[in-house]
């Protein structure tokens, strides 16, 4: 235990420098893909056919494609299509499209939860669809995506140790580092787990806190 | 002001209405009564263009109503709709949604919009409730905020699908008594209900539908206290003296 202490205490720094890294991969993804997944999701409900079958198309490409896979095709694959991408930007944008196809499904379900009604009464007062998504179908659909929003950010967190593949430098690949220089296995990654669940256990709290309020409802 | 002519309307195979036609005047107010599944509520939601309808023509002064043409809103903004079940928007205050029309639909500056939206609201009887939201409202309450946020449209006409049967019956009478009022005041007013106590005392006229079509039509008292048809007889008869 001593030994661990003395370990925990030489490779904290370092393994800081991972934890920044995955904070970035983490909120850089997470960000990408609500965007990309809100655009997806508007596309299947917009009731315009090419684009709803295209969406659905999409979603299904991505989901159907594993996320390292992915991280491979943009990092290695497209140099040689004339795009170079850092490690860090085909990590992030990477896991930003794997993710999206699940948070495009989370909003779809969101937004298809929202009763009928709500949406006759704004169309009968003049709205578009636009204005409708706008001012009376997403407000209402954020209380129910958020709970399982919280569970997608700390699924990317987790899985933002995927980008260690193409060479993104952060938390588990800080420990692997410092694991095969020291043979310390058992220090290192107990750190690394303790450190990742660190970063977890706010989000568990913040994901049953959006539980109870949309329970409330 | 609203014209039906030979309007049908089917959902699947099943043809549910067969050929309406019907007009209703400025400032006439007109009942639809006739059993359940009889087309009622699918003629008002016609004229707002809620639904499609399949053959014949329907307008709004004029003007054809085609839910799928930009005009639409136009119509929508003219004639205004009141739900069975609310469809308050509970995200909302009951102010913002007396609001929320005419403010980013009719885009009108927000003073004005704010003094009618109380103004409206006091008119209802619910000046007090302004920022409560409607799932702490009555039903007979949220029922007045969604005929407050109909009238801050300024509609010519509004139609009203059934506006009391969700309602408890004690509540009722609020809801009734607004109408009332604004049928003295001379709205426009196509009502689809089971109050044939207020059809009787409010409506100029009353439309028995039944199977799609018009059975009957005529002044309200007298279709309502001589039907002439044997189906009106009967229905009339059912609803009135159930036992």
């Amino acid at each position: 235990m001593k030994g661990f202490w003395r370990d925990a205490v030489e490779f904290f720094p370092i393994l800081l420098n991972g934890v920044a890294l995955t904070i970035v991969v983490t909120v850089g993804s997470l960000l990408l893909s609500t965007v990309l997944g809100l655009v997806w999701a508007m596309m299947r409900v917009s009731g315009i056919r090419a684009l709803s079958m295209l969406s659905a198309s999409l979603i299904n490409v991505i989901r159907g494609i594993p996320i390292i896979v992915l991280l491979f095709y943009l990092y290695f694959v497209m140099p040689d299509l004339g795009v170079t991408l850092s490690a860090l930007q085909a990590a992030i944008l990477g896991l930003g499209i794997a993710y999206s196809a699940y948070q495009a499904e989370n909003f779809r379900a969101g937004i298809e939860a929202i009763d009928k009604g709500q949406i006759e009464a704004a169309q009968s007062i003049g709205m578009g669809w636009w204005l409708t998504m706008r001012r009376v179908v997403l407000p209402q659909a954020v209380r129910i995506v958020l709970p399982p929003y919280g569970n997608v950010m700390i699924m990317m967190l987790k899985d933002s140790s995927q980008a260690s593949t193409i060479t993104v430098a952060e938390l588990a690949l800080q420990g692997k580092l410092i694991a095969s220089s020291t043979f310390k296995n058992t220090s290192v990654f107990t750190l690394v787990a303790l450190m990742y669940l660190t970063m977890s256990i706010p989000l568990i709290l913040l994901v049953r806190h959006f539980e109870k309020r949309a329970g409330k409802r | 002001m609203i014209e039906l002519n030979d309007v049908h309307k089917s959902f699947g195979k099943v043809e549910v209405l067969k050929g309406i036609t019907a007009s209703v005047e400025k400032g006439e107010v007109v009942c639809i009564i006739g059993p359940s599944g009889s087309g009622k509520s699918t003629i008002l939601r016609c004229i707002n263009g809620l639904e499609s309808y399949d053959r014949g023509e329907i307008s709004v002064e004029g003007l054809k109503v085609d839910r799928d043409a930009p005009s639409i809103v136009n119509i929508r903004t003219q004639v205004s709709m009141v739900f069975q079940r609310f469809n308050l928007f509970p995200h909302r205050t009951v102010l913002e949604n007396v609001m929320e029309g005419p403010l980013f639909v009719k885009k009108e500056p927000r003073a004005q919009v704010l003094e009618r939206g109380r103004a409206l609201l006091a008119q209802v009887g619910l000046a007090e409730k302004a920022d409560a939201h409607p799932p702490q409202l009555s039903g007979g309450q949220q029922q007045r905020v969604a005929i407050a946020r109909a009238l801050a449209m300024q509609p010519k006409a509004i139609l009203f699908d059934e506006p009391t049967s969700a309602l408890d019956p004690e509540l009722v009478g609020d809801v009734l008594g607004v109408m009332r009022k604004l049928a003295d005041d001379g709205m426009t007013m196509v009502v689809v209900t089971h109050e044939m106590g207020f059809a009787r005392d409010v409506a100029d006229r009353v439309l028995f539908i039944d199977g799609g079509v018009i059975v009957e039509q005529g002044p309200a008292k007298s279709l309502l206290n001589q039907p002439q048809h044997a189906r009106t007889q009967d229905f009339l008869r059912r609803v009135l003296h159930p036992l």
